[in-house]
């Protein structure tokens, strides 16, 4: 019956987000009580900053480069080319900075977790962990939130530095702009107000990309299938809420700090 | 259910082993583990129901049933890895069903278990996977590799100390996993159908194994399999620690202290010794049995 399948999607989708919010608060609150695994932690902020870094620095080159094109040829035509490092900067640290970077360092890691998490379910050896005294959620779950959020913070920073210089770089190169007068442009604009909304948000994405990889990969059922299914959703999930969470963040910053 | 009381033994098989005022110590002492009407369901029909034993201290329970009984449930029950939907647990005297699981892990960490496929941490060394819990505890490193040396000594793997689990056959994996229950002396130890899938020489390694746990340490276990010739050689053989190997029981003597259950459909049909066993009446035993 048609209802039924209503009902009963709609009931899993309660459930899942239950499991989710206690899921994720468990895992934030262990942070606060012993034992602590710092060696995961950093071997994690290993995997999770230093591995993502290239892909960090190639697409915030890329987004950078482009977003010059772009503007230029749209801002020619006010004679306000001038103005081409303002908006690369700004849009860079406010908006594409951290959304580009948790989407992509999700699409590397979150996969990552999940797989990684998921083969461990189905080969038992969450439960042998668990047999042995160790609780996973604060061995395996914990140290990866919080690698999570601390690396995207820095590699939202990285991302923003590059897209500077690579809107600079097609500025100078291809567009036959002065260099001097973009980077001064690019720093002359910048506000504190717009630098806390670009250092904020990454840490809300890491710990969004961070727990719904560990959440999809704890729970896999199935098998190899499963593990297959669980990375799908941990990707999907976590690029959307980013994207959803930005919006909201956006909000309540430009409540909290008004454009001039 | 048939009766667990040992009585009329014919001359074919009587307990031996233990002199009577030990086995009646072990029956008397408080179980390391008791099923008080235990069910539990996953989205379905009860996968076990009302199920009740317990097992006392220096016991060893083997639990039979064909593949797909819960068997391998039942064991993760009895140190709380699955909650019961219904009955009570007691794990060394404390009631664990509706215990928080940060409260578990010091119970869990008394206690062995060998999974059916190993389950050893992939990324892991064997010296790692072996020290898990001594990593854990921050025993200090030369400690750790006197004692994951010693168990693996035990275990007949010392060269493999370095290795990854890859690099092991099924049969190296599982006797890998089985030195990582054992190498921190567990008061209880829970075995899931550890010859799973060995060749029969694999196999008889692994249950030399159990035995000598069974009778150097005596430590109370429960022990998982289908196989029953696996069963039969824990009941008539016992460790003879001065040749190192395991050496018949003299003829028509068994194991006082190594008991069966027996699993069909969810339900306990059999609990008791292997004279029993082998005269039960029911017909499902019967089947499984011939």
């Amino acid at each position: 019956m048609p209802i039924d399948t209503i009902e009963n999607t709609a009931k899993q989708l309660v459930l899942t987000v239950q499991d989710y919010s206690l899921f994720a608060a468990r895992a934030f609150t262990n942070l606060f009580t012993e034992p602590r695994y710092l060696p995961d932690f950093l071997i994690q902020s290993d995997v999770i900053g230093f591995g993502s870094l290239s892909i960090v620095v190639l697409s915030g080159l890329s987004t950078g480069g482009v977003l010059a094109l772009q503007s230029a040829a749209t801002l020619s035509a006010f004679g306000a080319t001038a103005v081409t490092g303002q908006f690369v900067s700004l849009t860079m640290i406010r908006e594409l900075g951290p959304v580009l970077t948790g989407v992509m360092v999700s699409g590397r890691n979150a996969s990552s977790m999940a797989s990684e998490l998921g083969s461990m379910v189905v080969t038992e050896q969450i439960d042998a962990m668990r047999a042995l005294g160790v609780d996973p959620m604060r061995k395996l779950v914990t140290p990866r939130i919080f690698a999570s959020i601390s690396m995207l913070f820095f590699l939202t920073i990285v991302a923003d530095a590059c897209g500077i210089a690579g809107g600079g770089l097609v500025t100078v190169f291809m567009n036959h702009q002065n260099g001097t007068q973009y980077l001064d442009k690019a720093w002359e604009c910048l506000r504190y107000p717009d630098v806390i909304q670009g250092l904020v948000k990454p840490l809300f994405f890491g710990y969004i990309l961070g727990s719904i990889g560990c959440f999809y990969g704890m729970r896999t059922t199935g098998g190899t299938q499963g593990v297959g299914r669980s990375t799908i959703q941990a990707v999907v999930w976590a690029s959307v809420l980013i994207i959803f969470v930005d919006f909201l963040l956006t909000q309540v910053l430009l409540t909290l700090f008004p454009p001039l | 259910m048939n009766g667990t009381s040992a009585s009329a033994q014919p001359a074919s098989f009587q307990s031996s082993q233990l002199p009577a005022s030990a086995s009646d110590a072990a029956a008397d002492a408080a179980p390391v583990v008791a099923f008080r009407k235990v069910s539990i369901a996953f989205d379905g029909p009860p996968v076990l129901e009302n199920i009740s034993f317990s097992l006392a201290p220096a016991e060893t329970r083997i639990l039979l049933g064909p593949a797909g009984v819960g068997k391998s449930v039942l064991l993760k029950l009895t140190n709380g890895l699955l909650r019961p939907d219904q009955g009570s647990i007691l794990l060394f005297g404390e009631e664990i069903s509706h215990m928080p699981e940060t409260d578990l892990f010091p119970l869990r960490a008394r206690t062995g278990m060998v999974f059916q496929e190993g389950a050893l941490f992939d990324s892991l060394t064997v010296r790692d996977n072996v020290a898990y819990q001594l990593i854990g505890e921050r025993v200090p490193d030369d400690q750790i590799d006197r004692r994951v040396r010693k168990v693996l000594g035990f275990v007949g793997l010392e060269e493999t100390f370095s290795l990854y689990p890859s690099s092991l056959s099924g049969g190296m994996k599982r006797r890998v996993a089985i030195a990582r229950a054992f190498i921190r002396t567990p008061e209880l130890l829970l075995y899931d159908s550890p010859t799973g899938g060995l060749d029969p020489v694999t196999s008889t390694t692994i249950i030399e194994l159990v035995m000598k746990e069974r009778d150097v340490y005596r430590t109370p276990s429960l022990l998982v399999t289908h196989r029953l010739q696996d069963a039969f050689t824990l009941c008539s053989h016992r460790f003879d620690s001065e040749r190192n190997r395991m050496v018949p029981l003299p003829e028509g003597e068994t194991d006082p202290n190594t008991t069966f259950l027996m699993l069909e459909g969810g339900r306990l049909i059999f609990d008791g010794s292997l004279h029993e066993l082998l005269h039960s009446e029911n017909p499902f035993v019967r089947e499984f049995l011939e």
